[in-house]
């Protein structure tokens, strides 16, 4: 416990040469311990033993722990090889001996080149990792097409035998990633058709259209922007929270647990947080929608003056049959793709707590990728369909 | 002898619930001082005491002579230096290589250039019989053998004279357990060092340590290993006299 203070270290000398015809005398004295290494080594490296047949260590009058002994012992290997000899005066510190046994009961050091490996710069490693790669990756596909086909196989079944619903499991589920994500949605949704109506308001009163802001509104909310800040919310929500959940379960050993057990852990881990969210998406969409547009009710009323009679009028006129359907059939979509990257991810993890950080960000990103992409497609879709 | 651990009136208490009444302990040097109680008799408890990682409710613990219950924070982390711990389960960190593992306390506390890191923690790696294989792994590819060795070879990185274990042999096999003990011996007589350990395997108890303490009733009765089997405590009792032990002393011939 006695480590020398950082102080007094500069005074202290660890080891002292003298030269003498034959022979160099090392007297070596003071606490040689893994505190004072970082001392006692340049002071090592310092000693000129250049042509010296025969090195004489005294170490009576110092101490060694562990670290100690590693670093005489080190030296010493340094002048035996350098063509000294190297004997103690006294007795050798035990210590020392420990080291030697140590290092001799295992294969030779290694060094530190077989632990850091610099390979990368060989041509021919780059190509095996190259392979690597590609194999890495075609294996991740096919692990994709099984939790895909495993996840529809669970669906199928479920569909068949009423009784693999699990409602508690799906009820907890469409509380946690439905009802308590109302708050957070409600605002989000209020705040950006606020934002909409503000910018689409200043540009349009510069061609005296401000009616057509209420266009903008009804139709952006229920066609994109509902929908879509809703899933990207839940996907930040409760993308993250099956992956975690699903992950610490795997690194606890609770899904092999299952497996052992003959539960199939796609069916009670997968399959009620998929119908919890396909259930709870829909809906929190339809509460992000409807106070959207009292947002943006809202700032016509405050900003253009506008009664809202005449903003409900207007919306009337600007929204077709399927303006809010359109919006609203994506949700489902939406709801599966954030469940299958999240349980994925969550799945996936194995080993240790880094791989639960990653994939659990992994899962969000993918989430919010999946559903823009979906959302592009649906948009290029209904295009086509002239909807 | 100087007392190396001495704890002396612990008080612990979670609510309503006391664990430590007036609890002493003492530890000399060089001993191999043997922790056993029953499940929640405060055995993890009294460890998190004594490495200072939670306050007492009342009473003082004093490594090496120097309470530390009231210790700065900076006064504390030098104690902290001194004195080695392996957890139940390993506790490797799991971002880490094996060799990183051994690594990070000294890097924490010592400035060492990085050859002498790497052989160093390689060194501590073989003193606790891995190898250079075991040292690029990370924690999740070693069994549990391994982790446990892993565990001891960081809880040596600092060359501390005073070492904790908690639990070192639980879930190894009886070959791996026994190869275990062995080697906390071996390292205990080439290193000087005084051990503490909480242990359940009687195996371990009569292999490695020279006098136990049992948790009995929040205090500690504390014995030699041939005094404290004859304890007529109830519990105490049973322990040692149990089937179980009886099995055992007949194996051992004591």
């Amino acid at each position: 416990m006695a480590r020398a203070p950082g102080a007094t270290r500069d005074s202290i000398v660890y080891c002292v040469a003298q030269r003498r015809p034959d022979r160099v005398e090392l007297a070596l004295r003071g606490e040689w311990s893994a505190a004072t290494l970082g001392a006692i080594q340049p002071e090592l490296a310092a000693l000129d033993l250049r042509g010296q047949r025969r090195l004489l260590v005294d170490a009576s009058n110092a101490h060694f722990d562990l670290s100690g002994a590693w670093l005489l012992h080190d030296y010493l290997a340094t002048a035996t090889a350098a063509g000294a000899q190297a004997e103690f005066s006294g007795a050798a510190p035990p210590a020392l001996a420990l080291v030697a046994r140590t290092l001799a009961a295992s294969p030779a050091l290694p060094g530190t080149d077989a632990v850091v490996q610099t390979a990368w710069l060989d041509p021919a490693a780059a190509v095996e990792g190259l392979g690597r790669k590609a194999v890495r990756g075609w294996r991740l596909v096919e692990a994709v097409l099984a939790f895909l086909g495993r996840a529809s196989y669970s669906v199928g079944r479920a569909s068949v035998n009423l009784r693999r619903w699990r409602p508690t499991s799906i009820t907890r589920h469409v509380y946690d990633t439905g009802i308590t994500a109302i708050p957070i949605v409600a605002l989000i949704a209020f705040l950006i058709a606020v934002i909409l109506a503000y910018m689409g308001a200043q540009q349009l009163r510069k061609f005296g259209a401000d009616i057509y802001v209420v266009d903008l509104v009804t139709v952006g909310v229920l066609r994109e922007l509902g929908v879509l800040l809703t899933a990207i919310i839940v996907a930040g929500r409760s993308g993250s929270a099956f992956a975690a959940e699903i992950g610490a379960m795997r690194l606890n050993e609770e899904v092999d647990a299952l497996q052992a057990i003959g539960v199939d852990p796609i069916e009670v881990l997968v399959l009620p947080r998929l119908i919890g969210l396909v259930i709870a998406l829909p809906l929190l969409t339809v509460i992000a929608d409807g106070i959207g547009l009292v947002g943006g009710g809202l700032l016509c009323h405050t900003l253009l003056g506008m009664p809202l009679a005449q903003f409900l009028n207007r919306a009337n006129e600007a929204i077709a049959s399927t303006t809010f359907w359109v919006g609203i059939i994506k949700a489902p979509v939406f709801a599966l793709l954030i469940a299958l990257a999240g349980t994925w991810c969550g799945l996936r993890v194995r080993g240790s707590s880094r791989d639960l950080g990653r994939l659990t960000t992994l899962a969000v990103v993918q989430a919010i990728f999946f559903v823009i992409l979906a959302d592009a497609l649906f948009a290029v879709l209904f295009m086509e369909m002239d909807i | 002898m100087a007392a190396v651990v001495e704890v002396r009136g612990l008080v612990n208490r979670f609510g309503r619930q006391t664990v430590h009444r007036n609890l002493d302990m003492s530890v000399e040097e060089g001993e191999v001082f043997g922790i056993v109680g029953g499940s929640g008799s405060g055995k993890s408890v009294l460890l998190r005491s004594i490495l200072g990682l939670q306050a007492p409710s009342a009473g003082t613990v004093l490594l090496g002579g120097r309470d530390i219950t009231r210790m700065s924070m900076a006064e504390l982390r030098t104690v902290k230096a001194g004195y080695g711990v392996t957890f139940q389960q390993g506790a490797l960190f799991s971002s880490l290589t094996v060799l990183q593992n051994v690594q990070l306390p000294m890097i924490e506390h010592l400035r060492l250039p990085a050859r002498a890191l790497d052989e160093l923690a390689l060194l501590k790696l073989r003193l606790v019989g891995l190898g250079v294989d075991a040292a690029a792994k990370y924690p999740a590819q070693l069994s549990g053998g391994m982790i446990k060795r892993a565990a001891l070879a960081r809880a040596l990185a600092l060359d501390p004279k005073l070492l904790f274990l908690d639990e070192p042999t639980s879930g190894l096999d009886p070959i791996g357990a026994q190869a275990f003990d062995e080697l906390v011996v071996y390292l205990q007589r080439e290193l000087q060092l005084t051990v503490v350990m909480i242990t359940h395997d009687l195996d371990t108890l009569f292999g490695t340590c020279t006098r136990v303490g049992v948790l009995v009733d929040g205090k500690m009765i504390t014995d030699t290993l041939a005094g404290i089997i004859h304890n007529p405590q109830p519990w105490i009792h049973a322990y040692f006299q149990g089937q179980r032990a009886q099995q055992r002393e007949v194996r051992h011939g004591a």
